[in-house]
């Protein structure tokens, strides 16, 4: 969770393409030129309650994350930021 | 390609848990779209290597047209196709290369093309520095000019240079250094690496596969037993910093898997489109026995990649043939399906390169007539072309394996390891020569 601080939204990085799949969902940053799976039905829930309103543990609540998995997908989560496919706004930002 | 999962799974609910067992399962079915295309543009070449995967050389008069090429890259941003990697031939000698870049760029699908070097001035490469969904990959096969342009032809490696040099001027970080990994250049891998840093570039090794005219040289050039050993290693204590475009997969028998989805990708996740437009399973594949149709027909790419009869049955489970009963079938998957194929071995065996031996073993007992003749070769009628501009004469030293006589070699090693599944990296086998 270093990588992501509680107060911040989060939003999906606009070059970042989201292609939903049986399994999860692909998604590709055309900035970087990574693509990842997201290999996990609800963590693509959590990625696309990420739309630049929510704050990190919004997005697990909207996806109804259930509370003995939260620090797994805060992981999964810092991840996503650590590789930019994620980006994070610190709250008083996106009150501006 | 990094893998995002909710760390381990083991005590996740059923909805969200996903090993990555099943993730494979999902890939070995199949997905709606490509996870990785390979799309050769021409068959024309300047160069002439002696392990070209395509046979490429001359143009094909049937080559797609401009507006069939612009209809593919409409097909593939509705299918979500997020790049493709373009090839040939030299792609770059189409008088409509950079117009279908743009076009395709425009229309979300990102390049990554393979390149000689030939056409990337620094005209060329400031203007590519300046777009995020172009990538640019310089093919060089060996660290020195004598190990390179013994493969790739006299000149190749100046022309490969003088290209890295004008990106790295141009600003260009990041661009990718295509390395096909042969019994001569193995032992200049940490050469080739201190080439990548000193552009800021990134290092993509892949696999020789016996495939177009890598058949005729793949008995002299395939890496010994022991460099395989070596290449393993050596891939292992560089992680991610090296991308393989998931090819050494059946290396993963060694010990722990290497980045990547290490499985054989061929009509699930990964395929090729040729220049006339005809859909193989796979780019090392261009054989009748691996067309899946053509994107000329009714229906276009679009229903060959979702209906053709080919990958519906390349989408079926396996249960590994006689490999399901080896104790490493889980990390190699059995190996490279074209590799089998093009030496004459059963698709459902092991791979020439099995790091047991089994396919050495399986090599020698063969019978020769059993390897395929390649389908199409669109080689230059005189190989190696004649040199333009006066590079002198051309040194061959590599042995030409004579028709219908098979690549026969006897040795045999068996290596060991445990098993630790992993995932990421670039895409499933998109490599090419």
């Amino acid at each position: 969770m270093d990588a992501v601080t509680l107060d911040s939204t989060l939003v999906v990085h606009p070059r970042v393409s989201i292609r939903p799949e049986p399994f999860g969902a692909l998604l590709y940053h055309f900035g970087t030129r990574q693509l990842s799976f997201l290999k996990d039905l609800m963590l693509l829930e959590v990625v696309q309650a990420c739309d630049g309103t929510r704050t990190l543990d919004e997005a697990l609540a909207v996806a109804g994350v259930p509370d003995a998995h939260i620090e797994r997908y805060r992981r999964a989560v810092a991840t996503l930021v650590r590789s930019t496919m994620l980006q994070q706004h610190a709250a008083s930002e996106v009150a501006a | 390609m990094t893998l995002v999962a909710p760390a381990s799974t083991t005590a996740l609910p059923t909805s969200a848990a996903r090993t990555s067992s099943t993730l494979i399962g999902h890939f070995e079915r199949g997905l709606d779209a490509p996870i990785c295309l390979t799309w050769e543009l021409t068959y024309a070449c300047n160069l002439s290597c002696s392990h070209c995967l395509s046979s490429s050389g001359r143009r094909d008069p049937r080559e797609l047209t401009t507006d069939e090429c612009k209809g593919i890259i409409d097909e593939l941003q509705r299918m979500q196709v997020f790049y493709v990697n373009i090839g040939g031939g030299e792609p770059t000698v189409r008088s409509d290369f950079w117009e279908l870049v743009d076009y395709a760029t425009a229309h979300q699908v990102g390049v990554k093309f393979s390149t000689n070097g030939v056409k990337i001035t620094p005209d060329v490469a400031q203007r590519l520095a300046a777009s995020d969904y172009v990538d640019v990959q310089i093919s060089l096969d060996g660290a020195t000019a004598e190990v390179n342009d013994r493969v790739r032809g006299p000149g190749s490696y100046d022309l490969a240079m003088r290209a890295m040099q004008n990106l790295a001027d141009a600003g260009f970080s990041g661009f990718k250094i295509s390395v096909v990994c042969t019994r001569e250049n193995i032992p200049q891998l940490d050469e080739f690496k201190a080439i990548a840093d000193r552009f800021d570039a990134q290092l993509r090794l892949t696999r020789l596969r016996p495939s177009g005219r890598g058949a005729d040289v793949w008995d002299d050039l395939h890496p010994l037993p022991h460099q395989q050993r070596e290449l393993y290693d050596w891939l292992v204590a560089h992680g991610d910093g090296v991308l393989t475009g998931d090819s050494f997969f059946h290396l993963s028998a060694f010990g722990e898997a290497l980045p990547g989805l290490n499985l054989c990708g061929a009509g699930r996740v990964v395929c090729l489109i040729d220049p006339i437009g005809d859909v193989y399973a796979c780019p090392f594949a261009i054989h009748d026995e691996f067309l899946a149709g053509s994107i000329r027909e009714p229906g276009g790419f679009e229903a060959v990649w979702r209906e053709s009869e080919l990958f519906q049955r390349l989408r079926e489970p396996t249960g590994g043939g006689a490999c399901g009963s080896c104790s490493f079938y889980d990390s190699c998957r059995g190996g490279c399906m074209a590799a089998k194929f093009f030496t004459g071995l059963p698709i459902d065996g092991p791979d020439p390169e099995c790091v047991r031996g089994f396919g050495e073993q399986l090599l020698a007992e063969r019978s020769t007539d059993a390897v395929p003749k390649p389908t199409g070769d669109h080689s230059h009628r005189t190989s190696p072309p004649r040199p333009r501009g006066s590079t002198g004469p051309v040194p061959l030293t590599l042995s030409v394996r004579r028709p219908g006589a098979a690549p026969v070699h006897a040795c045999a090693e068996s290596p060991l390891a445990g098993f630790a599944p992993t995932v990421s990296n670039d895409c499933a086998c998109g490599g090419a020569h």
